[in-house]
């Protein structure tokens, strides 16, 4: 078996658990506190940690985008056993779109020659889901979204991807970006080895000039789409009871097929 | 939580005063209890027992030993041990006894006094779960006083024989290894028993209506022979085990104040929902004057317990130190789940809620490893230089 070099995504994100905060001047998420590794992406550490664990040989490379070069997400992810990670953290990154951050992560993966890379589907706290497949363009990489298994030989990768019907099965050459959904295959815990053994694994701490990316093309100043105004979701109306005074059945029927659910 | 409140521990930052990995140690743990454990506890507590193979999940995260170096051990500090024993008890005492038991008393009693060929079969697999120990100390008519115990080991040729009885030893029923301490013509001595041996028993403890998630038993030793390399070589005296009560209490300090945040956790929840009167319990004064002391004894417990162990991770924790920290830590803790259960009101009696799980865990937790009592008197003498023990 040759080596297998695997590159996953993995974003750093103010933990969900805390309530989220707009800038009200840009629109975008406040990221001011600690970040935490995304969950969504744990999933994908842990299938390109699979991955390398059965080509016999191979490791496991984080490639991530985020303010004052934050780190504590990477090293959880680290803690679970990928052996580097490349971090591009620059001021200049702030406001970035989509686009502007699949720019920077393809530049970023480049270097690190994967035969594999692998991402979400979609990050927690910016939903757009578009960024895999940009990067996949940029880096020139065939990509299948939606994954739920993989198998990699003969320098193809084989997998089975989710649709609304069950799964199609695709093959498709390496080097290839697959994006997996969540709860596909169950992230190890970090063990306590792990984690100690983080803090000595390499982070390669980079700016979008050492990238060589020409100034302004990323970034706010790169970006292409604005956040023009946010509006608070609307808060769910109270239901309606029912009372049962015998006719309780025949009013929920009515009810539901006004909503042409039956 | 339901609220838009604050964290009980967040309220003072101590999360600051953590280095990165001990807080990652802290969280890993948390979220192995959230999952793996919490979901479970209503029905061990209900069922009265703690399935052993969790033994392998404790092993495989690095919780079993895992301030011991080398050995298959991860090698944490004192601090990150002691915050993996806090999440624990979050989940119950029962839990995190089973990993005091494991690695501050069976897995350093002998990493501590045993033999190089002792702690190399012995401690990789404990580490891992695979391989389960318990530790005998307390006799049925020995609990504070262990120098009165009766249990005797004599010497038949180059053997060793073992008889008498140990009580209220954790996970003594499921334990392939047990460390018994005993009376010998050389002073107290440790053995390590394999619990297949002809001559050991170890019954169950049960109808228990306290530590429920968790194995309690007798240990009967009848006669039981073992070969001369399992008596443990460094030690001949009540320093043996005493020893390892003190790695086991250090956890302990740490351990009860996971289940009085879970407590107050669950109050804080409870009472921001619940309406009384039309409005919520948490509005009342009445209620946030209880939250409020309350959170103010689980702070001040966590930076005794942090000083404390940073002093240990220095090499410089002195017995009567741990005695104060237990002392105060268990107290409020206890206080802070009975407070909670008044919160509660008849909800917090039940298993759907942690308080009175935890509320009746920690009335174990007051007395063993040490009684309050004893705590209070070892502190007094340290204070005063007179002995009131006896």
């Amino acid at each position: 078996m040759r080596f297998m070099n695997v590159v996953v995504c993995v974003k750093q994100i103010p933990d969900p658990a805390a309530p989220a905060r707009l800038d009200p001047s840009t629109w975008t998420l406040e990221r001011e506190g600690k970040l935490i590794l995304d969950e969504s992406d744990s999933y994908g550490v842990e299938m390109g940690l699979q991955l390398a664990d059965q080509a016999g040989g191979g490791e496991v490379t984080l490639v991530s985008m985020a303010p004052r070069n934050e780190t504590s997400g990477l090293r959880t992810a680290l803690a679970m056993g990928a052996a580097r990670a490349i971090l591009v953290s620059d001021p200049v990154l702030g406001g970035s779109d989509a686009l502007g951050t699949a720019k920077v992560l393809a530049a970023a993966i480049r270097r690190a020659e994967p035969d594999l890379v692998v991402a979400a589907t979609e990050s927690t706290d910016g939903y757009t889901g578009t960024l895999p497949v940009q990067l996949a363009e940029l880096l020139g990489f065939p990509s299948v979204t939606f994954v739920k298994k993989v198998t990699v030989g003969d320098g193809k990768v084989h997998v089975e991807r989710q649709t609304e019907a069950g799964f199609d099965e695709v093959e498709t050459p390496l080097p290839a970006v697959i994006t997996v959904t969540a709860g596909v295959v169950e992230p190890r815990y970090p063990s306590f080895k792990g984690i100690m053994a983080a803090k000595g694994k390499p982070v390669d701490q980079l700016t979008v000039a050492d990238l060589g990316l020409p100034e302004g093309s990323v970034g706010a100043a790169g970006a292409r789409q604005e956040v023009v105004s946010v509006e608070p979701a609307e808060s769910r109306k109270a239901g309606e009871i029912i009372v049962d005074e015998g006719d309780a059945h025949t009013r929920i029927v009515a009810y539901l097929e006004q909503l042409k659910v039956i | 939580m339901t609220t838009g409140g604050e964290d009980p521990l967040s309220l003072l930052a101590v999360e600051h005063l953590l280095s990165p990995e001990e807080h990652e140690i802290a969280r890993t743990v948390r979220r192995f209890v959230d999952t793996e454990v919490k979901p479970n506890l209503g029905g061990w507590w209900e069922e009265g027992h703690l399935p052993k193979e969790m033994a392998k999940s404790f092993g495989a995260l690095g919780l079993l030993g895992m301030h011991l170096k080398g050995y298959g051990c991860a090698g944490t500090n004192a601090v990150s041990y002691g915050l993996a024993c806090m999440e624990l008890e979050a989940g119950d005492s029962g839990v995190r006894s089973f990993v005091s038991v494991q690695g501050s008393l069976a897995m350093f009693a002998i990493y501590r006094w045993g033999s190089e060929e002792q702690k190399s079969r012995w401690l990789p697999p404990m580490a891992a779960g695979e391989t389960v120990g318990c530790f005998g100390l307390t006799e049925p008519d020995f609990g504070s006083d262990p120098s009165g115990m009766r249990t005797r080991a004599r010497r038949d040729g180059s053997d060793w024989v073992l008889d008498g009885t140990k009580m209220w030893i954790t996970n003594g029923s499921i334990a392939d290894v047990a460390i018994v301490w005993a009376r010998t013509d050389e002073g107290i001595r440790g053995f390590v028993v394999p619990t297949d041996t002809p001559g050991f028993s170890a019954p169950e403890i049960t109808r228990k209506l306290s530590m429920r998630a968790s194995v309690t038993s007798e240990l009967v030793l009848d006669g039981v022979r073992l070969p001369a390399d399992a008596v443990l070589p460094g030690v001949s005296s009540l320093r043996g085990p005493l020893a390892c009560l003190d790695e086991a209490r250090f956890g302990i300090l740490f351990g009860a104040l996971g289940a009085a945040r879970d407590c107050l956790d669950a109050a804080i929840a409870y009472s921001s929902d619940r309406q009384v009167f039309g409005r919520p319990v948490a509005g009342y004064q009445l209620t946030q004057e209880k939250l409020a002391d309350m959170a103010l004894e689980l702070q001040k417990g966590f930076l005794l317990a942090l000083h404390l162990g940073r002093l240990k991770d220095e090499g410089k924790l002195q017995p009567r130190q741990v005695s104060l920290g237990k002392l105060n830590n268990v107290r409020e803790a206890l206080a802070i789940a009975r407070t909670c259960r008044t919160i509660l009101g008849a909800n917090g009696i039940t298993l759907e809620y942690p308080v009175m799980r935890h509320a009746s865990n920690l009335e174990s937790v007051l007395t063993y490893e040490g009684t309050s009592e004893v705590h209070t008197l070892v502190v007094g003498q340290a204070l005063t230089g007179l002995n009131a023990f006896t």
